[in-house]
């Protein structure tokens, strides 16, 4: 080995073991050697490879090679519930010297490659991996199987699935990686290129979708399913039927096409990536190459092509970026930062929703469905009330008919969502939400009524995204008991939720809204009782510079084409379609009242709404979507007149963009100076599960630190180097 | 009764069982949950007979002496929901302590014999590593205050040392040449491969060293000599006579057996390898509870109409030498008889409580597949607290047989 030990120092390391045991099974010559992976922690930590644990791999096959008498095959297996989730991703993130990085991470590619080779070829007697006794390999993978992990498991002959994996997949595109281990290679030798560009590129782009052990059996990846139960036993008595060649798997395997098909499937790949990316991160599209080259590659040259894309990466901004994201999501997004003790929190055992409208409807659904509590609706309009309660019963057969509820669950959400006329059903309810018209007087009113009522310690919640949460509650004698919980639309899909603490809120309510929202399944971040809060401030802030540069002449699909190259998840227009430009209105107005000299009055806004059109495209004859052209008119017919008619020209796409980027750091750091949020990562957060920013952005805020905007417009970075960026 | 047994009972037959290996306290199963054990060896009952289809099982009745952690909460129907049995088959825990799984055989055949089940699986389980005898246990004062039993009775080494004192002929020479015997017969029906066909492997794991397979019992030790054995202390008296090599030791493991009407067996193609002739159970004063399994044979043998004589196979469970002693003496039967433990016993195997009952069946029925001469065995075991339990076979096999061999 040539590799550098000292690049490959990882102390915080938590060392995944490979034990090794011997098998004896009937009929066959010799013992099994069975590895076990473990990390000496139980399944809520998973396994892991770094170095240290790359290096026990290696010492566990040298121990096998030794071994007397010789073995008849070796298989690997893992802790109960997990196989092993891949590489140690906190490696990468210890390497704080920039110029150590891409040695590091080449050096730990060709470790990985060498000990899961040695292992996977069951070649045995001597390094040299083409001399020596080949004895049969299986992976017998008996839970989660992630990354360098499902790696480990290709690199053997055989693979042994349990219907009980949780979790199967190759996350490396997610999070701005490839799989680097032998997976670009290996995967579509064995299923196929089609299939392993789902794999590796499509289900990493969805929102890094998993496979379950049957689902990752049908793809071929596995040569035999079994049950949970007695899993490895069964495994083993498998294993032995294929030593006493009693059944040979690969013969049952389904042929991999060549040729066409192959550059077909990469081709499929680089179009959905294009869709999704405009070409804005790399690993998807080096993921691509690798499985290209995978057709005719020799495996020595393909896994080299896979360290080098390594080590090419490692250095992006977008893995930073992707880490730093993952990291906020799983755990800042668990533990909002700045919440008060959650033992403060009360019960809550019952639900009163203001209003039966659409967005009421989706908040009752919500509750009763996860909170599992009796909900009342209530609203003046009998007829709007009985509408508004039909429409939560019906998403509850909705429910049903998918199958995520049982027809029990759905007698008890149904029997448990009720209207009322009156708000006197509230009595008793323990939070009550409002979301009616945004209106800070008419919300007032609401609360006002509601105090009538309701116990002094019922949490009453608003659902505004704009208006002035302290505001709302100032006329109340117990003013401490309101705070904000913002959806966002649509409510079952978006998992983030803003958790405003207005100026008198107790902690008591904060804690109580923190645990509903967790309970709702929601990924809950505290913010301040600043207009629009996080998400919508960004995008309307964002949206203005974008519609400013229609009003200017820039034609419409230039304008709303020019942030594409960020790879966000829709482009502005569509995201304005999406979210009701109705809505986007009232939240730019309250922000321009607020801060007039960075939100422009939305004109063009408010006369697309009152054009009455929803959306800026439309359906054109031949059903393909075209921008509507009333709606653009009513874009740009600005009051004031057209740079080009002035003689100068409308900006271009480079310079939208630049606006827009350089519009948001601004406001960035003013919201930060503000104490809206914590932290930058806050609002990175906010914008990742809000609004669906992508990881290699990192939310928002890296990308604005590795382009240099942020330095250039506010004088300083948002984090330094080396947290969600690469270290300088 | 019931329609399908009206004005008669139903022959009911063993049409299969399997244990896992069994383990040390602390041995190979220390980090293995019990009721992963019973799963495994319900799952294998089924893989072995596929011709079964899994929802015409309609009871799970699973021993364990101490229902407590992963033994508890009915472990029955624990076990069936684990092993994936369909939701509509039910089950429930037994308890008699060592003849635990005696009884979840004797009720659930009892129940098919009228009609009420067709199928069931019938077992026990005990991993005395993790729950030792009594754990949790809330004796009633009046035991004491009121003398009920003798303070020995709930020490069982002591009940057999207690046994010793009842019959001076059983001398701890005796008693030393029993276990030794034991022991060598356990290594030859292993070099036989007579004890294997009905143990199922099981994974084991072990956080610091990784899986294992076990795939044979651990307590044997081929290497026992009779030096050995006299050298081993009393633990339970000074110069006393009962030591851990004459005594069966502190064990884990799990057994289980498929029990079915013999016509629902012919119906479903199952294998009938014993058809059950009776059982009896009985008390004996809990400071001898060795001797329990000479009223219970009594019984069972009066109520079969047989006498000792007709039993051409016993599977006496070996608790301690001293008990097995007694009932062959009891019965005028020479402790080295061919007839009596022909694979050896628990002192060699180990006997995890509750769930030894099925492994002596299981041995039993392998014996009646190579001994066709014989018509009737036996199995019988004594019981903590002072009980006997003693169940009687016919060998289909056997040319007189009222049952026909599938």
């Amino acid at each position: 080995m040539t590799i550098d030990e000292v690049t490959l120092d990882y102390p915080d390391e938590v060392v995944t073991a490979a034990h090794v045991r011997y098998v004896t099974l009937p009929g066959v010559a010799g013992p099994v050697a069975l590895v076990t992976l473990d990390n000496g922690h139980d399944h809520t930590r998973p396994s892991t490879f770094g170095p240290a644990g790359l290096r026990r791999l290696l010492a566990a096959v040298d121990e096998i090679e030794a071994h007397d008498p010789p073995v008849a095959a070796i298989a690997v297996t893992g802790k109960p519930f997990i196989f092993s989730v891949g590489a140690d991703l906190g490696f990468r993130s210890s390497i704080t010297e920039a110029d150590r990085l891409r040695p590091s991470l080449d050096a730990l590619g060709r470790l990985g490659h060498d000990a899961f080779a040695r292992l996977g070829s069951g070649r045995l007697g001597g390094r040299n991996l083409e001399s020596g006794r080949k004895v049969p390999t299986f992976a017998l993978v008996n839970g989660a199987a992630l990354g360098g992990g499902l790696e480990l498991a290709l690199h053997c002959d055989y693979r042994a699935l349990s219907t009980g994996i949780p979790a199967l997949a190759f996350p490396e595109v997610f999070l701005g990686l490839v799989p680097a281990w032998g997976g670009t290679q290996l995967l579509p030798n064995l299923i196929g290129a089609d299939r392993a560009v789902s794999v590796i590129v499509d289900n990493a782009l969805s929102q890094n979708r998993t496979l379950r052990g049957s689902t990752a059996f049908e793809l071929g990846i596995g040569d035999v399913l079994l049950a949970p139960a007695d899993f490895l036993e069964e495994a083993l008595a498998w294993v032995g039927r294929v030593l006493r060649g009693e059944i040979d798997p690969v013969a049952e395997r389904r042929p991999v096409q060549r040729g066409d098909a192959w550059a077909e499937a990469v081709a499929r790949g680089r179009a959905l990536a294009d869709a999704r990316l405009h070409g804005a991160a790399p690993a998807a599209y080096r993921a691509l190459d690798l499985i290209a080259l995978a057709e005719t590659a020799d495996r020595d040259s393909g896994f080299a092509a896979e360290t080098q894309a390594l080590a090419d990466l490692s250095v992006s901004g977008e893995l930073a970026a992707g880490l730093y994201a993952f990291d906020l999501v799983q755990k800042r997004a668990k533990r909002p930062a700045g919440g008060p003790d959650p033992a403060l929190a009360r019960p809550v055992t019952k639900v009163g929703v203001v209003g039966a409208g659409l967005m009421a409807a989706q908040l009752a659904l919500v509750f009763a469905h996860r909170l599992e509590v009796p909900v009342v609706l209530t609203d003046i309009d009998a007829d709007r009330l009985d509408a508004g309660v039909a429409n939560v019963h019906r998403e509850i057969d909705n429910l049903l008919l998918r199958h995520r509820i049982s027809p029990d669950q759905a007698n008890r959400y149904k029997a448990n969502v009720t209207g009322s006329r009156t708000v006197d059903a509230f009595a008793d309810a323990d939070l009550v939400i409002e979301a009616v018209f945004e209106d800070l007087a008419v919300k007032q009113a609401v609360f006002a009524e509601l105090e009538a009522v309701v116990a002094p310690t019922t949490v009453l919640l608003t659902n505004t995204s704009a208006l002035s949460v302290t505001e709302m509650a100032a006329r109340l004698e117990h003013p401490e008991r309101v705070a904000g919980l913002h959806f966002f639309n649509p409510v079952s899909v978006l998992p983030l939720v803003e958790v405003v603490r207005a100026a008198r809120t107790d902690d008591a309510t904060v804690a109580t809204t923190l645990a509903v929202a967790r309970t709702l399944k929601k990924d809950a971040v505290l913010v301040a009782d600043a207009p629009a809060f996080v998400v919508n401030r960004l995008l309307t802030r964002f949206l203005g510079e974008v519609l400013g540069a229609a009003e200017q002449g820039t034609p419409i699909e230039q304008v709303d084409h020019a942030l594409d190259p960020l790879g966000l998840p829709m482009s502005p227009l569509v995201l304005l379609s999406l979210v009701g430009p109705a809505v986007a209105l009232h939240v730019a107005q309250n922000l321009h009242a607020t801060f007039p000299d960075r939100f422009r009055a939305p004109t063009s806004l408010a006369r697309l709404v009152e054009a009455g059109r929803g959306s800026v495209y439309t359906t054109g004859p031949d059903g393909a979507q075209i921008v509507d052209p009333e709606a653009a008119a009513a874009l740009r017919s600005a009051t004031g007149a057209p740079r080009s008619a002035t003689g100068a020209q409308p900006p271009t796409a480079a310079e939208v963009r630049e606006a827009a980027l350089r519009a948001l750091a601004e406001e960035i750091h003013l919201m930060l100076a503000e104490k809206v949020v914590a932290e930058a990562a806050d609002i990175d957060l906010c914008m990742i599960l809000g609004a669906g920013w992508p990881f290699h952005l990192g939310g928002i805020t890296p990308y604005l630190d590795r382009t240099g905007i942020s330095e250039a417009v506010t004088g300083e970075r948002f984090a330094p180097p080396g947290i969600a960026t690469p270290p300088r | 009764m019931f329609g399908s047994a009206r004005g008669s009972v139903r022959d009911v037959v063993f049409v299969d069982g399997v244990r896992t290996p069994f383990g040390k306290a602390k041995g190979v199963y220390a980090e293995t949950r019990a009721d992963d054990l019973i799963v495994r060896v319900i799952r294998e009952l089924l893989r072995r007979n596929p011709s079964l289809p899994p929802e015409r099982i309609d009871e799970v009745a699973v021993a364990a002496t101490t229902q407590i952690g992963d033994q508890g909460l009915t472990i029955g129907r624990i076990a069936g929901v684990l092993a994936g049995l369909p939701e509509s088959v039910p089950g429930y825990a037994v308890d008699r302590m060592c003849a635990g799984a005696v009884t979840a055989v004797t009720t659930t055949a009892s129940s098919i014999a009228v009609g009420a089940y067709d199928v069931a699986v019938a077992g026990g389980v005990e991993h005395m590593g993790r729950h030792p005898m009594g754990e949790g246990a809330d004796l009633n004062p009046r035991f004491v205050a009121e003398r009920l039993v003798d303070p020995s009775a709930l020490v069982m080494g002591s009940t057999a040392e207690n046994v010793h004192d009842r019959f001076p002929a059983i001398t701890r020479e005796r008693a030393d040449a029993y276990a030794l015997a034991s022991q060598e017969k356990v290594a030859k029906a292993y070099a036989n491969g007579q004890i294997q066909p009905d143990l199922v492997p099981m994974a084991a794991r072990h956080a610091d060293s990784g899986w294992e397979l076990v795939t044979a019992d651990e307590p044997p030790r081929p290497t026992t000599t009779l030096d050995g054995l006299a050298g081993l202390r009393t633990p339970f008296r000074p110069h006393g006579r009962v030591t851990a090599g004459n005594s069966a030791g502190i064990n884990d493991g799990a057994t289980g057996c498929l029990l079915a009407a013999a016509e629902v067996a012919a119906e479903l193609g199952l294998p009938a390898r014993m058809t059950l002739v009776g059982y009896g159970f009985a008390g004996v004063a809990p400071q001898v509870m060795g001797i329990g399994p000479i009223p219970s044979t009594e019984k069972a043998l009066a109520r079969t109409g047989l006498t000792i004589d007709d039993i051409g196979l016993f599977e006496l469970n070996e608790a301690f030498a001293v008990q097995v002693l007694a009932f062959l003496d009891h019965f005028g039967i020479a402790d080295d008889d061919p007839r009596v433990n022909q694979y050896g016993g628990a002192i060699a195997l180990g006997h995890p409580l509750a769930s030894s009952g099925v492994r002596l069946m299981t041995q039993l029925a392998r014996q009646f597949a190579e001994h066709p001469e014989v018509r009737y065995g036996m199995t019988a075991m004594c019981v903590g607290l002072g009980m006997g339990a003693t169940t009687i076979w016919e060998n289909p096999h056997h040319s007189a047989a009222t049952t026909a061999t599938s």
